[in-house]
């Protein structure tokens, strides 16, 4: 591969790379410091990447009109894309955390899963919405004017590490705020948190709210990264699993591990695909499937050898304290 | 009207199969078990590959049973996947949970562990049979039976409510008669008072899996024997699974039999107003209302 290919393909890597450590982020605060149980990542994966795009796609004109169908296209900027679909996942957490909040953790993770699945079922039933199976597609990209299209994706991987980077700080700066500690508190030991008077199930919501939002703007991010998205893309593989076995990997509760995790797994996720040039011709076409198997099996590994990820959690989170 | 009530009979004695398994671990085991759906999908594609495997090649016939759209080989397949699928949680619970439990690792973490596992469970199944339904048998569906105020109602579907009646009555004596029965009740009850009593709480566990994996596998075949085989099919009965157990109090394994028949029937009726691709939405909604209204289900279940 010329120097060049090889370069642009790095570049489309750390893009997407970035993309899901921004999930693990928010799956972090959910999971690694306040011990939710979210396995419905894609559903707000999905309703992130589909609320951006019909905020910003302008409307169809001419024929186009004619096949795309869409609930509304606003024709906005890029930032309140992210803005709205931070807003709306973070209503939908809220709606899903009254029910669910106040009971044992496993109801949380049926009922995300519940969420998860409703939501792909929503955009691929109705056509009105978001034009059903076909999906959208033409999403604009910002400031895509300023340099040629084949240099794009330096652009995109600037954006995406910004955000990334400014959700880092804003995650690292409340985990060592009183407030994270209270998360922690109620991680480790829900009942002597709410002897000590703190209202549990507020504190939750707010955290589970927090994760919902990061995830909406992933969403967001992905979707302007391939300008089309369908409601195929956010089955539990792709939207929830992989990102479980990131957080696992890199280390729950610590943000530097969960980056690391993305990182690492999407790199073992990519690479898997070319040893699957070496598989005998009837099985190619279900190369993913063993690809998926792959990462199964590593998170079983992860979770019998490895429990604490690579990092492990930081023990010490305030300055306060030696 | 009343024909969807009937369809959703048969397809809720399915979800009821799968539903007392679900429930039976998490009495046990205190834990979620989100493999259970894809321990379906095992039981009815180990089914499938006996039928058209190693059946065809000892020359076991093909021919159905009068009006019913299976034959020999199926009678001794059923059976033979029960075992094999049981085998197969004991297998997963030996390799996976069990290593977490003496770690004393959290319930949450034996959840991950059956959703990988689910995971693995499916993907090895779309590498060996790929991502299209399959059908038991290829060929027009028996002709229907018309019962009085015109529903029509295929043999298989009043054989499917027969096997999972005997089925249930079979574990009902289990569990009332046998001296395994017991100790599993007791050890869903109080599992360190069961282990002071001298129950061997190990073997108990075994068991949990084995029979909730023999009925899962049982719930995979005769869905497979009514509608069609699909990888995914053990996912999509997740939802189901749980919204009957929760309905019927987790642990209750009665109220998750009445939990299951009412979900199949409110499933198959949403049908008349959805599009059939909702059912598992329409099970997520009820049981959400239900956690807002009652979580401790219809019946009640363990104080959790």
């Amino acid at each position: 591969m010329p120097f060049g290919g090889l370069l642009a393909y790095l570049v489309s890597f750390a893009i997407m790379a970035g993309i899901y450590a921004v999930f693990s982020l928010g799956l972090n605060i959910q999971w690694g410091y306040t011990g939710l149980f979210n396995i419905g990542i894609a559903g707000f994966f999905c309703i992130g990447a589909y609320i951006s795009a019909l905020i910003t796609l302008s409307p169809p004109s001419g024929t186009y009109a004619e096949y795309v169908h869409q609930a509304f296209a606003l024709n906005m900027p890029f930032p309140v894309g992210l803005l709205g679909a931070a807003v709306v996942c973070g209503i939908i957490a809220f709606l899903i955390g009254i029910p669910t909040l106040k009971l044992e953790e496993d109801y949380l993770a049926i009922a995300t899963i519940g969420i998860a699945e409703t939501v792909r079922l929503i955009f691929n039933n109705e056509q009105w919405l978001a034009n059903g199976p076909r999906g959208l597609t033409g999403l604009p990209q910002p400031l895509s004017g300023i340099v040629l299209p084949r240099y794009y994706n330096y652009i995109y991987l600037i954006i995406v590490v910004t955000a990334l980077v400014f959700i880092y700080f804003l995650i690292e700066r409340a985990i060592r705020s009183p407030w994270g500690r209270v998360l922690r508190a109620i991680r480790e030991d829900e009942v002597s948190t709410a002897m000590s008077g703190k209202n549990i199930f507020s504190f939750k919501m707010q955290a589970f709210v927090f994760g919902a939002m990061v995830m909406g703007i992933g969403g967001a991010l992905y979707a302007h990264f391939t300008i089309a998205i369908s409601p195929e893309v956010f089955t539990p593989l792709y939207g929830t699993f992989i990102i479980w076995v990131m957080v696992m990997a890199g280390g729950s509760g610590n943000n530097k591990g969960v980056i690391l995790g993305a990182f690492v797994i999407w790199a073992i996720w990519t690479g898997s695909q070319f040893l699957t040039a070496y598989l005998p011709y009837t099985l190619k076409s279900r190369a993913p499937y063993i690809r998926f198997l792959i990462i199964g099996i590593l998170l079983e590994i992860i979770l019998i050898s490895r429990p604490k990820g690579i990092l492990g959690e930081e023990k010490r989170v305030s300055k306060m304290t030696d | 009207m009343l024909e969807l009530i009937v369809y959703g009979i048969v397809l809720g004695s399915i979800i009821s199969l799968g539903a007392i398994g679900l429930s039976l671990v998490y009495g046990i085991l205190q834990f979620a078990n989100f493999a259970h759906g894809d321990l379906m999908t095992a039981g009815a594609y180990v089914a499938l590959f006996l039928i058209t495997g190693p059946f065809a090649w000892l020359g076991i016939s093909d021919k159905t049973f009068g009006p019913f759209s299976f034959g020999w080989r199926m009678v001794i397949a059923f059976p033979l996947s029960m075992l094999a699928v049981a085998g197969l949680s004991i297998l997963l619970d030996r390799l996976l949970y069990q290593k977490l439990r003496k770690r004393g690792s959290s319930r949450v973490i034996l959840a991950m562990s059956a959703l990988g596992a689910s995971f693995i469970i499916r993907m090895g199944v779309l590498i060996i049979w790929g991502a299209d339904s399959l059908f038991y048998r290829s060929g027009l569906l028996r002709p229907a039976l018309e019962l009085p105020a015109g529903i029509k109602i295929r043999p298989d579907q009043i054989l499917i409510l027969i096997i999972v009646a005997v089925l249930v009555i079979l574990l009902h004596l289990f569990l009332q008669k046998t001296k395994m029965g017991k100790a599993m009740r007791a050890t869903a009850d109080n599992m360190e008072l069961a282990r002071i009593s001298g129950i061997d709480i190990e073997r108990v566990i075994m068991w949990t899996w084995g029979i909730g994996g023999g009925l899962a596998s049982a719930a995979g075949i005769l869905y497979g024997i009514d509608v069609q085989l699909h990888p995914g099919m053990g996912w999509n009965f997740l939802l189901p699974l749980f919204a009957a157990s929760i309905l019927g109090g987790i642990g209750n394994l009665y109220g998750a039999l009445v939990g299951g028949l009412i979900m199949g029937v409110v499933q198959q009726v949403s049908t008349a107003f959805l599009l059939p691709t909702y059912k598992p939405a329409v099970a997520f909604i009820i049981m959400i209302l239900l956690l807002l209204i009652r979580p401790q289900g219809l019946f009640g279940g363990k104080t959790r």
